[in-house]
């Protein structure tokens, strides 16, 4: 190398580290006032048609704050341990679409900005999922819209069989025994290994009049011995272990499912289906008196912490994204019930197909409700005992009991 | 690092017969070449291989990664696993999951190397065929077998029951019983070419005038096999399996991709268990001592492999 062209390289590496140097105040600083801000955010819709929605909401929101959204999408599971990280490193996304079941955790770290403190209101929304976004008397959380599942039947075969949609348990059963045949199973719902495992079960075990202080009840058993008579008699597919509400989706929509547990989300892609004719109806209960209970589903906006000017930002772009006009358009459009209560009961005299989710996420139970931080461990043994029953050789008592012990 | 070790040592002795000046410029010369990569290695192995050891004696809680303080707790970790019920199962399901895939990995590898040390026509075009498994990335091989061992309509089940081999189909990935050995066969599938590529390069060095003069003498092909084969390709093979141990024991990808673990846990391996005691129930202290444990293993086989390694390099001299 020569000596001239070493000075060049200097001069040139020199230059190239005020610039990085530079890039990082701009990105960082967001004091000053002149440069527009640029916020983060992150959320876990990968799927159709939320992911290209969310995109479009943010977008409009920023414009009205007058900052720039870069968005982030992760898959479900990934998303707590990513913000973990982030949080350790001190650069959690300003803005965070987050399941509501974590969202206490994620407060206790101590990142996120309370938004009751900020000047948010909850008024008018459904309470569960109010609570569902508070930690310690402070709200973290809000959702624009929430979702709970019921019972999804294919009208043509219902239709064709003569049956009429099952209310209990004894009539689910019979009615998937009838509607199985070849490669078509009765019924579909997801087991699988994750938080969606335990959201699926979990209308079964409450309506059974189980709860998750003790998992190991009577009525949690009962629960688990429906799941596990219809999975072993062949009237749902063994794959449920192994299937994620949307792969559930997939099989109702191919009509390898007659019936399927799942949530009003689904609605935008069933409606797409040509030639899918489908009725829904609540979740079946034990007997025809109990009533049935749904978990709240849905997430919650929060804003991480930065510094008092981005934070102010964030704050505008979370009230506008939950503003009664956008939060009503992005339900309708992504197939989730405005947390909205008045704005629900309006939506359910002009939508027909929402009217049995609404009716029934009245009564929705937040995941969180009664176990706070602790519910994730919970949920995780609850989702053990269901592959533990329907994948192996273990009886739902042995599974269920092992599951308390873990729990 | 070694290759950077010994290009270091040339260099200082070359600089011993310059003048004192000339010396210390080069010492500097060296340094320079030397220090990225101590920077490189502490930075990306023994920061965060410290960080793991210590975070395996630490209560490490979701909000200690805000607060960035986790109190130490000695081995309350390790005593969490090893009370675990579940720990016993995972360390034998990695045992089975280790010794199943590196016995049929090297049976069949080491089959079909003998069997392309004959010249036929194709042999070479055959032999490139059988390292796709090893030139695809995991991500879709795992993902395509996935889908062909699904238990509803997986090609496996389909071409099985067509064939009438089986009245039912297999539950591959949806059984308890039949997990760990579905992704044991995904692994053995993996790991063939690697066995393959590696005792064909050691049975192509061996002598041929050995085999002639055995072949006059009046052995017969399993004889030669026993008796020169294999005690000559013995370094060969001692690397060979080794290095698919160490390989194997960290397996992780095939096992997420494949089945996640279960169902029910039922295909938990050491890794895929501290990933999902770290990732999934945030127990970042115990995923730390299980990696930790792994760690110890590992570092055991590589010793063996670098002693291996020595002895078959002696050898060779």
């Amino acid at each position: 190398m020569t000596k001239s062209s070493r000075r060049t390289l200097a001069l040139a590496s020199a230059a190239s580290v005020a610039l990085l140097a530079l890039a990082a105040c701009s990105s960082g600083g967001g004091g000053s006032s002149s440069a527009p801000i640029t916020l983060t955010e992150t959320d876990y819709y990968t799927g159709a048609p939320q992911t290209s929605q969310i995109a479009g909401v943010l977008n409009a929101c920023g414009a009205q704050v007058g900052v720039k959204v870069v968005r982030q999408e992760v898959p479900r599971t990934q998303l707590v341990p990513k913000l973990l990280q982030d949080a350790a490193a001190r650069s959690l996304p300003d803005l965070v679409l987050a399941d509501n079941p974590d969202l206490q955790q994620l407060a206790s770290t101590g990142g996120l900005v309370s938004l009751s403190a900020s000047g948010l209101s909850t008024a008018g929304l459904y309470p569960s999922i109010v609570s569902a976004g508070s930690y310690q008397g402070q709200t973290y959380g809000i959702a624009p819209g929430v979702n709970d599942l019921a019972l999804y039947y294919n009208t043509n075969l219902f239709a064709k069989a003569g049956l009429t949609p099952p209310k209990t348990w004894a009539q689910l059963t019979a009615d998937a025994k009838a509607l199985t045949s070849g490669s078509r199973k009765g019924i579909a719902f997801s087991a699988a290994a994750t938080e969606e495992g335990s959201f699926q079960f979990e209308p079964f075990l409450w309506s059974a009049g189980a709860n998750l202080n003790d998992l190991s009840s009577p009525q949690a058993v009962a629960a688990l011995t429906l799941w596990k008579t219809l999975v072993s008699d062949g009237y749902a597919s063994k794959s449920v272990v192994n299937w994620s509400q949307s792969d559930v989706e997939a099989q109702f929509q191919a009509g390898n499912a007659a019936m399927m547990v799942n949530g009003p989300w689904q609605l935008p892609l069933l409606n797409a289906a040509a030639g899918l004719h489908f009725g829904i109806v609540p979740i079946p209960v034990p007997a025809a008196s109990d009533p049935a209970v749904s978990p709240l589903g849905g997430e919650v906006w929060s804003v991480g912490r930065s510094n008092p000017a981005r934070e102010a930002k964030a704050v505008a772009v979370v009230k506008c994204l939950l503003s009664p006009a956008q939060a009503v358009q992005w339900s309708k459009d992504a197939g989730y019930i405005p947390s909205n209560e008045a704005a629900a009961a309006q939506l359910a005299k002009s939508d027909p197909q929402l009217a049995p989710f609404i009716a029934e996420v009245a009564t929705a139970k937040a995941r969180t409700a009664q176990l706070g931080t602790a519910y994730p461990k919970v949920s995780t043994a609850l989702w053990n005992a269901l592959q533990e029953a329907l994948a192996g050789a273990t009886s739902p008592q042995a599974a269920l009991a092992q599951a308390q012990a873990g729990a | 690092m070694a290759s950077v070790l010994s290009v270091k040592a040339p260099a200082a002795a070359a600089a011993g017969a310059a003048p004192g000046r000339r010396r210390r410029r080069t010492a500097w010369r060296a340094a320079g070449f030397v220090v990225p990569a101590w920077i490189y290695v502490l930075c990306f192995y023994v920061y965060p291989l410290v960080s793991n050891v210590k975070m395996g004696f630490q209560n490490y809680s979701i909000s200690s990664f805000y607060t960035g303080s986790a109190p130490f707790v000695g081995f309350a970790n390790y005593t969490a696993l090893f009370r675990d019920p579940q720990f016993v199962s995972i360390v034998t399901n990695t045992v089975l999951f280790t010794l199943g895939s590196l016995a049929f990995q090297f049976a069949l590898g080491l089959a079909l190397a003998l069997f392309f040390r004959r010249v036929f026509p194709l042999n070479g075009v055959l032999r490139s065929l059988l390292l796709v498994p090893w030139l695809l990335p995991l991500v879709v091989s795992g993902t395509v077998w996935r889908w062909m061992m699904d238990y509803d309509s997986g090609v496996i089940n389909q071409t099985l029951l067509h064939l009438h081999l089986i009245s039912q189909p297999i539950p591959w990935l949806v059984s308890t019983n039949t997990s760990l050995v579905a992704v044991i066969l995904v692994n053995i599938w993996v790991g063939i070419p690697f066995n393959l590529v590696i005792l064909y390069g050691g049975l192509q060095s061996l002598p041929e005038q050995v085999f002639e003069a055995a072949a006059i003498d009046g052995a017969n092909a399993w004889q030669r096999f026993t008796r020169i084969t294999l005690p000559m390709l013995r370094p060969v093979i001692l690397v060979v399996l080794t290095l698919g141990l160490i390989y194997t024991i960290k397996a992780f990808d095939i096992i997420m991709l494949v089945t996640q673990g279960g169902p029910a846990n039922s295909s938990q391996t050491l890794t895929t268990y501290a990933y999902n005691l770290s990732f999934n129930q945030l127990l970042f202290g115990q995923g730390a001592a299980v990696g930790n444990i792994l760690i110890l293993v590992a570092i055991v086989f590589a010793a063996i492999y670098l002693r291996a390694v020595r002895d078959s390099g002696g050898d060779r001299r």
